[in-house]
């Protein structure tokens, strides 16, 4: 992999990311780069179940929220330092997320992809019920959290760069997994289910890798996230709309494509940013959203890379 | 959501009660699924602003009733054109040009039109709550009273049901439309114009879900964002009933008000929704093409 | 010789169908077995039944010497056995190339990518889609499709080919090319079952031949014995564009 070009792109935006808000120590830059961190690995993640193996997973948003949740929890309720709390979640909803996907991708694809609907509102209930996580009330951290990592305004650039870094790993696992058998079996799934299983594809088996794949760093992610919020409350975690867009943006940019689906969240994140800001649009973010997505569906379906590879075929050597 | 039931008391006479209301609640659930098993099965196409399709029942419902004081049931006639209208825009927007593309597409993009409606609804009503009051005298069996809106609704449902499997059966355009379901190839090379026919079948598709909308807005209060809930409902439904098949919906909502009647005596309201669902997913794994499950195009 | 594939005793219905009925017959190694029978006679059915796509209702399926009946597809391809579709099922977004890399990967031996895609090679060049690695599937014409359907097979090393009627919808050309590659892969050891319609091409290929008519064996044999045999020529008068290529093929044979 280190031979290919392409890794070299990735470590390049990874140092951009990291160089961009710490020269100048911009801390409104780093805010948003914060932001864009985040769409980013959601999409790059969801894209593995979406671009590859062709699955719609509406509920993706499941795994950021009950990462979230598992971290601040063993932070707050049991004094666990950031590091293990986030590999725990990133461990703990990875596992719940193989064996509960054993189940659910039994179901064909439209069926999955409706069920994932309602595994949000199954987890959000749940979690509202939930006593030890605070009900529908929430968790709060108390402030001296921050002070192993050096202070709150220290630890607020700890969390930036521990961010970028999942980023990144969420660009190189989306990379990798497209270039190994592994990937190739995804896709052979995404194109003809039936044929691949009857080539040998084990389908159950990769299907529920695939799914329990990304749902790790989206679940650290989760974890960083409401970290740094110092508080989780279930409408926050699991915001069907957050779940939406990091699927307009997959689609947006290219399903399928690592550089497309990391290119359309970052670009989708500043629109968005631009959108809020304006007293006149702020309301209709999601009208933006679904304007966007259905002209996607409708007239460019392989999204932003989709036009690239076919007015600059060459680029697709280079590009994944 | 529905409020839990006027009566309190876990008496197995009480339970029976409950359930019975929710059979008459489960016919109007099962009215508000016949538009989405009818869509789904005519062309395969999941239509995702279902739920908000039937808000928009509710709404004109408001609009009309407690905005311009007509009666509350009179709103049927005006959503049943209006709803007819807006599903035939809706397949020349997002359904046209998915028709014989994997189900998944059309699910993008009425997923896509479902968040632009739902966008422009929260952007202008926010989540406030609506309600429209509709006061009926009531059955009373002993301590038990049947409100007279659910006895009224459920009969509406029922004739509104019926109608639509007369039209389905004993008209000429709702034979077109089962034959488009059964084999659309072959009903093309019979002569039969699929698109005009498949357009028609979503205007139906949609009434059908504002006129549930009508019913439900004289039961329960609602917000932009109750789609959702009669939605999931509406899948099932679907998957109990069969897909395409609208006798089989009206059973399946029957069914599934029955459980609900069942089950919310016991059980906080806000696991209702969670519980269904989990049925949905359990029924599918077990029955991949739903319970009663006729051949597709059984309409 | 060994049996690379025995039968015994295979039923299946759906519904009201009775589609395979007690079917018993075994397979020797290395050879080529032709399967035919009029339309609707379970041939197919056959095939989704000896690789998993549908169980059998009762029976055994033996492939090399371990019991297969009912396992799940991927798992009967990991034994070594591939088949072709009678309507081909290509993976549409992806090369020729990928197509039999697919095959290659997750075929008996389960190779790494990089030995894969040389196997995959080979298997290309052998149904003569060397010229056509790089593009895409959907591409092709329907011979290439189904020359696609036949190099993905290969290239997942098979003990055992089912090929379903893979000489549909070519020209005589193309056929000719085909039954060339047909006995080529023999010649690499592989014992092939195959479902065919054109009678002069299968008379000629097989070793022998089972008969199949509503579900059950009608007739077992070489192809000249099957050929002449009265039941058999019976069965297909109801076609008799077909009872008089038997009849040709049986002077043609013997």
């Amino acid at each position: 992999m280190l031979r290919r070009p392409f890794f070299w792109i990735i470590a390049l935006v990874i140092a951009a990311f990291v160089a961009a808000p710490a020269i100048g120590d911009d801390v409104d830059l780093r805010e948003s780069l914060a932001l864009a961190t985040v769409y980013i690995t959601l999409a790059s993640n969801l894209n593995l179940m979406l671009g590859y193996a062709g699955y719609i997973n509406f509920g993706s948003i499941v795994f950021f929220g009950l990462g979230g949740y598992i971290c601040v929890w063993l932070v707050d309720a049991h004094g666990w330092s950031l590091a293990p709390s986030l590999f725990a979640a990133g461990i703990g909803v990875s596992a719940l997320a193989f064996i509960f996907g054993l189940g659910i991708l039994r179901l064909r694809g439209p069926f999955f992809a409706l069920s994932t609907i309602g595994v949000v509102e199954g987890v959000q209930a749940f979690v509202q019920n939930f006593g030890p996580w605070g009900g529908s009330s929430g968790i709060y951290i108390s402030p001296e959290v921050f002070q192993p990592l050096g202070g709150a305004a220290r630890a607020l650039w700890v969390i930036y760069f521990a961010l970028v870094a999942t980023m990144g790993l969420s660009l190189y696992l989306s990379y990798a997994i497209k270039i190994s058998k592994f990937g190739l079996g995804l896709l052979a799934i995404g194109q003809n289910e039936d044929a691949a299983a009857i080539l040998g594809v084990p389908t159950p088996r990769y299907k529920a890798w695939a799914y329990s794949a990304s749902a790790f760093l989206p679940a650290i992610t989760g974890g960083l996230y409401f970290f740094k919020s110092a508080f989780i409350q279930p409408s926050d975690a699991f915001d069907l709309s957050l779940s939406t867009e990091a699927l307009v943006v997959a689609m947006l940019g290219g399903q399928g494509t690592v550089t497309g689906v990391a290119l359309g969240a970052y670009l989708y994140e500043e629109l968005r940013g631009y959108l809020l800001t304006s007293e006149m649009f702020s309301h209709f973010q999601l009208v933006i959203a679904g304007v966007l997505l259905l002209v996607i569906v409708l007239f460019f379906p392989g999204g932003l890379m989709g036009f690239i590879y076919s007015r600059f075929p060459r680029t697709q050597k280079v590009l994944e | 959501m529905p409020p839990v039931p006027t009566l309190k008391t876990k008496h197995m006479l009480g339970i029976i009660a409950s359930i019975i209301d929710g059979v008459l609640v489960g016919l109007v659930y099962g009215l508000s699924a016949m538009g989405l098993t009818l869509i789904w099965g005519v062309m395969d196409v999941i239509n995702l602003t279902h739920g908000t399709m039937i808000v928009g029942g509710m709404f004109a419902l408001y609009f009309l009733a407690n905005g311009l004081g007509v009666p509350p049931y009179l709103a049927l006639p005006p959503v049943l054109i209006g709803g007819f209208l807006a599903g035939v825009l809706l397949y020349w927007v997002a359904v046209h040009r998915m028709v014989g593309r994997p189900p998944l597409m059309s699910l993008l993009s009425t997923f896509a039109v479902n968040l632009v409606l739902i966008g422009i609804g929260t952007g202008v009503w926010g989540t406030a709550l609506f309600n429209v009051a509709v006061s009926l005298p009531g059955v009373s069996i002993g301590r038990y009273t049947f409100p007279g809106a659910h006895i009224l609704a459920a009969v509406l449902a029922a004739v509104i049901a019926a109608a639509l499997y007369l039209f389905l059966h004993s008209t000429r355009l709702g034979k077109a439309v089962r034959a488009v379901a059964n084999n659309r190839e072959a009903a093309e090379l019979v002569g039969i114009p699929t698109t005009r026919v498949l357009a028609v079948s979503v205007g139906c598709g949609v009434a059908l879900a504002g006129l549930s909308g009508v019913l439900i807005g004289t039961l329960f209060p609602f917000t932009v964002l109750s789609g959702d809930g009669y939605q999931l409902k509406g899948f099932v439904v679907t998957v109990l009933g069969g897909f395409g098949n609208p006798v089989g919906a009206l059973l399946g909502g029957v069914a599934l008000g029955l459980l609900e009647g069942a089950v919310t005596p016991f059980v906080p309201v806000s696991w209702t929704l969670v519980i269904e669902f989990a049925l949905f997913v359990l029924v599918l794994i077990a029955f991949p093409a739903g319970i009663f499950a006729s051949r597709r195009g059984a309409l | 010789m060994t049996a690379i594939l025995e039968l015994d005793h295979v039923s299946k219905r759906f519904g009201g169908l009775q589609a395979v009925n007690d079917l018993t017959f075994a397979m020797h190694e290395g050879e080529i077995l032709g399967l035919i029978g009029p339309n609707g006679a379970g041939k197919s059915t056959l095939f989704n039944l000896l690789n998993g796509v549908f169980a059998p209702d009762s029976g055994r399926i033996v492939f090399g010497g371990i019991d297969i009946t009912g396992q799940a597809p991927y798992l009967v391809a990991r034994h070594g056995l591939a088949r072709t579709h009678q309507i081909v099922q290509p993976l549409t977004n992806m090369t020729v190339l990928e197509n039999c890399t697919v095959g290659a990967c997750f075929g008996r031996d389960n190779l790494p990518l990089a030995r894969a895609h040389d196997v995959a090679r080979e298997a290309a060049a052998i149904a003569g889609l060397d010229d056509r690695l790089e593009m895409l599937a959907l591409h092709l014409t329907i011979a290439g499709k189904k020359r696609l359907e036949l190099a993905r097979a290969l290239a997942a090393q098979p003990k055992l080919l089912l090929l379903d009627e893979v000489l549909a919808g070519l020209n005589p050309t193309e056929i000719e090319h085909m039954i060339g590659v047909i006995r080529r892969i023999r010649e690499r050891g592989v014992s092939i079952l195959i479902i065919e319609h054109l009678m002069q091409a299968i008379m000629n290929l097989s070793d022998r031949i089972v008969v199949l008519v509503s579900g059950e064996k009608l007739a077992e044999g070489l192809p000249a014995e099957v050929a002449q045999n009265s039941a058999v020529i019976e069965a297909y008068l109801g076609d008799p564009k077909l009872a008089a290529e038997l009849e040709g093929s049986a002077q043609h044979v013997s």
